[in-house]
């Protein structure tokens, strides 16, 4: 192993949360290297307009995602079977290389509800301890939705979100959403133009009498030029997002926000295809030193340095604390330890219309456009008698009708053959389709951990993940599904098929890559392992981005408050620990 | 193991631009040992670098033999037969298609995680668990399907089926009644049914979907990329004929593609 010069702050992962956090750093004067596993990629060469729209390549054979054969984790749904290695992605989609999941996401940009954060305490006030679950370890997050505002407003400026405000500082303006906690000023661009599908749907819920507002999105409805002097340009509603880079400029990545800046900044280098494998601690384990990475040719390297960001997917970020001995590992049987605690998903469900005669055209889309209903998410309808802690927002989008994947056929319709041709050809462009988003909370038996069996090219134990879903999160899926029927019955279809979640969580059809927790945030070390700047309790100079903080799952996508979350860190960073290094910003 | 970041199917350019790059990072004298690891300062965009899929061109099987290949044909064209809607998944290259994609990374299971322990019997939440890449389970199961259709039809092969009794046999091997210790028809059925709507509905570039029929049959518009103006018009038929990422076929002036 060779030793490398040492650098001020070194980054592990150059996604949405590395290229922030590295150009906050810079910007305070600091040199910073940033290692990412996967290769660089660009607008112009790897999201081109004449190679990027490709079904096969990218939504079938996952080419932007990371190789399973490079990393991947072994899954169970309970603790008493054998964890066997995920081999061909399908309930997630880890990303990987520079962007990370930031390139192949959708765009929908969300702040969680204010009392999504302090979640414990407000339904203890409100219902009393019976509402929670069995085996539950719901925490509150040890940070207030006001801490975070202006974070979630750095991050939507950032990166030019396109909505329409439902709560300016306590004021609440028509065609928002009603729920939202307040907002310092309205969205930096105006909502996408709707589809079809999104007409219909305002249309019946405003009768039904739910109050629908656009989908937040990261998909520009106008061109836009943000803070850092980066200019987005207007979303063509192509079809191809999800999965996909884009190749107009339009969706906001760390592509079309940071990069274009931060790489070009003197204090910047990144490195790509080199995988950090472990962190390195000073001999009383009390500081981390830098990092140990891997390059392409497997040569070993040491990158010293005096601030360590974790700022890779939650899963590796998990895996690399467990690898390097970072804070405790979490004990489900003892329920002591933090490290890889409180895993959680998120309990989506849908509901599908099949129509006579509307023309949703569906391929016409956008990853975020949508219209949404928030009367059934977190705590903003009563849940007295309903036996479960959570909800989920209601929306109906419009994101692709790419035709390996998205031919819906009424059931009863046989798979192939003359029949299948005739359903296929009849039903493309006529169905449509209205989904939940529903949060997960947190248990003791849903964890990370290092699997016993299962080795890595390198030789390392893959990230065991035991997850299942449990029966707080079928009632509340249950609950919401059934409010979404009515409403796609007064859309006007024909036919009806609602798909409530149920478990057991299953490693082969794709339901999100809203992975979070194992590394979560909160006010005591003892329950959490960073505080609420993301600071690690028991290393102070090592700081880990991302929703491995988040305690449990929101019904929310996770992007806004992982970007909130970030720029917060970076501002604890530079206004305070860096005054005085080492030490912990908040006293245990 | 080496794994390429962009296993998929790496192209002569990026081979190159890897090069290029090295001898840059070298220069630098930063990472002077790392090939293709790279340091990068400042935007390392260059004009014309773009990483397309190679172009399937018509031409002999690449990975089937002429038995297999038959074999697959005639399968292809029962899942998705000929009909007044247009046409099968024979005509339509579904069989090219499946064999171009058997001899490429896909059929090696390239940058798929094939470490073993393979467990006898995973859960069936557990997903994927054969220790067998798709081109060696195409030739297992083609191996076992030929045998079982020999043994139940008199002696036949599958090209001399009729219609109807291959129907017969898709169907039984798709409701998991031909799974046997020494032949899973469940398991090939379900590589070939996957892979023959791979092929009916990707991009004509790969082989498949020849002249678009698939996307034609549902009035996928393909890769235009701009739909702006549907957006504009909600509820219409839209009328223009659709692209591929390799042009229509009436772009080309004799002889079609190819």
């Amino acid at each position: 192993m060779r030793r490398l010069p040492r650098k001020d702050a070194v980054i592990v992962g150059l996604g949405w949360t590395g290229a922030i956090m590295g150009h906050e750093l810079c910007q305070a004067g600091l040199q910073v290297v940033a290692l990412e596993r996967g290769p660089w990629r660009d607008t112009a060469s790897d999201f081109n307009i004449g190679t990027a729209p490709d079904e096969l390549r990218y939504g079938i054979r996952h080419d932007l995602f990371v190789r399973t054969a490079q990393d991947t984790v072994t899954a169970r749904n309970r603790m008493d079977q054998e964890a066997l290695p995920i081999r061909r992605w399908g309930s997630f989609l880890p990303g990987n290389g520079v962007g990370g999941a930031g390139v192949h996401w959708n765009g929908h940009t969300w702040r969680f509800l204010p009392s999504d954060f302090n979640i414990r305490s407000h339904y203890l006030e409100r219902y009393g301890e019976g509402i929670f679950p069995e085996n539950h370890s719901i925490q509150d997050w040890g940070i207030t939705y006001d801490e975070l505002e202006p974070y979630y407003d750095r991050f939507e400026y950032l990166a030019g979100i396109s909505g329409e405000a439902g709560n300016v500082k306590g004021q609440i303006l028509p065609g928002g959403n009603p729920f939202e906690g307040w907002r310092s000023r309205p969205y930096p661009t105006p909502p996408l133009k709707m589809q079809h599908a999104q007409n219909l749907f305002q249309r019946a819920t405003t009768e039904l009498g739910f109050k629908p507002f656009p989908l937040p999105s990261a998909n520009m409805s106008q061109a836009y030029t943000n803070p850092l002097g980066v200019t987005l340009a207007p979303c063509t509603y192509c079809g191809f997002c999800e999965r996909f880079g884009c190749a107009n400029y339009s969706k906001s990545s760390p592509q079309t926000t940071v990069l274009p800046v931060l790489m070009r900044h003197p204090g910047f280098e990144a490195r790509t295809e080199c995988e950090v494998v472990r962190v390195l601690k000073s001999p009383d384990g009390r500081t981390a030193t830098g990092v140990v990475y891997v390059d392409a040719q497997g040569e070993e390297w040491e990158q010293p340095a005096d601030l360590v960001i974790l700022a890779a997917y939650q899963l590796w970020n998990v895996r690399l604390m467990l690898y390097s001995g970072i804070g405790r590992p979490y004990d489900p049987n003892t329920n002591e330890g933090v490290i890889g605690k409180n895993y959680a998903y998120q309990a989506n469900s849908s509901v599908n219309g099949y129509f006579d005669n509307q023309l949703f055209n569906s391929w016409a889309g956008a990853g975020s456009l949508g219209m949404t209903c928030d009367e059934y998410n977190g705590d903003n309808f009563d849940h007295t008698g309903l036996n479960f802690v959570g909800g989920a927002n209601i929306n109906c989008s419009t994101f692709h009708a790419r035709p390996i994947s998205a031919r819906p056929v009424p059931p009863g319709t046989p798979r192939w053959g003359s029949a299948w041709k005739k359903a296929t050809r009849d039903n493309y462009l006529t169905t449509t389709n209205v989904g939940s988003q529903g949060s997960n909370m947190s248990y003791r038996d849903c964890y990370l951990d290092l699997d016993p069996t299962y080795k890595d090219r390198l030789g390392r134990p893959l990230l065991r993940m035991t997850f299942d879903f449990k029966a707080n999160e079928e009632r509340m899926s249950a609950y919401v599904t059934d409010k979404m029927v009515p409403i796609m019955r007064a859309m006007g279809a024909k036919q009806i098929v609602a798909t409530p979640k149920r478990g057991p969580w299953n490693v082969v059809p794709y339901q999100t890559t809203h992975n979070t927790g194992g590394a979560i945030m909160g006010d005591n070390p003892r329950t959490s392992a960073v505080n609420k700047f993301q600071q690690v309790w028991d290393m102070p100079n090592v700081f880990v981005l991302g929703a491995s903080a988040f305690p449990q799952n929101a019904g929310y996508n996770p992007t806004g408050t992982v970007g909130a979350l970030a720029y917060y860190a970076a501002d604890a960073i530079t206004q305070q620990y860096l005054k005085n290094p080492g030490q912990p910003l908040v006293q245990a | 193991m080496n794994v390429r970041s962009e296993g998929f199917q790496m192209s002569d350019a990026r081979l190159s631009r890897r090069t290029l790059l090295t001898a840059t990072t070298a220069l630098m004298g930063l990472v002077a040992a790392a090939a293709s690891a790279r340091t990068i300062q400042g935007l390392p965009w260059t004009g014309n670098e773009v990483y397309p899929p190679p172009e399937v061109r018509p031409g002999p099987w690449l990975f089937f033999t002429p038995d297999e290949a038959s074999a697959i044909e005639a399968i292809v064209d029962r899942l998705i037969p000929q009909d007044e809607l247009g046409p099968g998944g024979k005509e339509a290259g579904c069989a090219v298609f499946i064999d171009r994609q058997l001899a490429g990374p896909y059929g090696r299971a390239e940058g798929v995680y094939m470490q073993g322990p393979f467990p006898e019997r995973p859960l069936p939440t557990q997903g994927f668990q054969s220790p067998l890449t798709p081109a060696q389970a195409y030739r297992k199961g083609l191996a076992g399907l030929a045998a079982h259709v020999s043994r139940n039809f008199g002696g036949r092969g599958i090209p001399q089926l009729s219609g109807e009794e291959l129907d017969r046999l898709l169907t039984s091997l798709e409701k998991r009644e031909v799974n046997t210790p020494e032949f899973n028809g469940s398991e090939i059925f379900d590589l070939i049914f996957n892979n023959t709507m791979e092929g009916f509905f990707a991009d004509p570039i790969y082989g498949g979907n020849r002249d678009m029929a698939g996307w034609k049959l549902i009035g996928f518009p393909g890769t235009r990329y701009d739909f702006r103006d549907v957006l504009e018009r909600p509820n219409t038929r839209y009328t223009l004929p659709p692209v591929s990422l390799i042009g229509r076929p009436d772009w080309n002036r004799a002889g079609g593609r190819g």
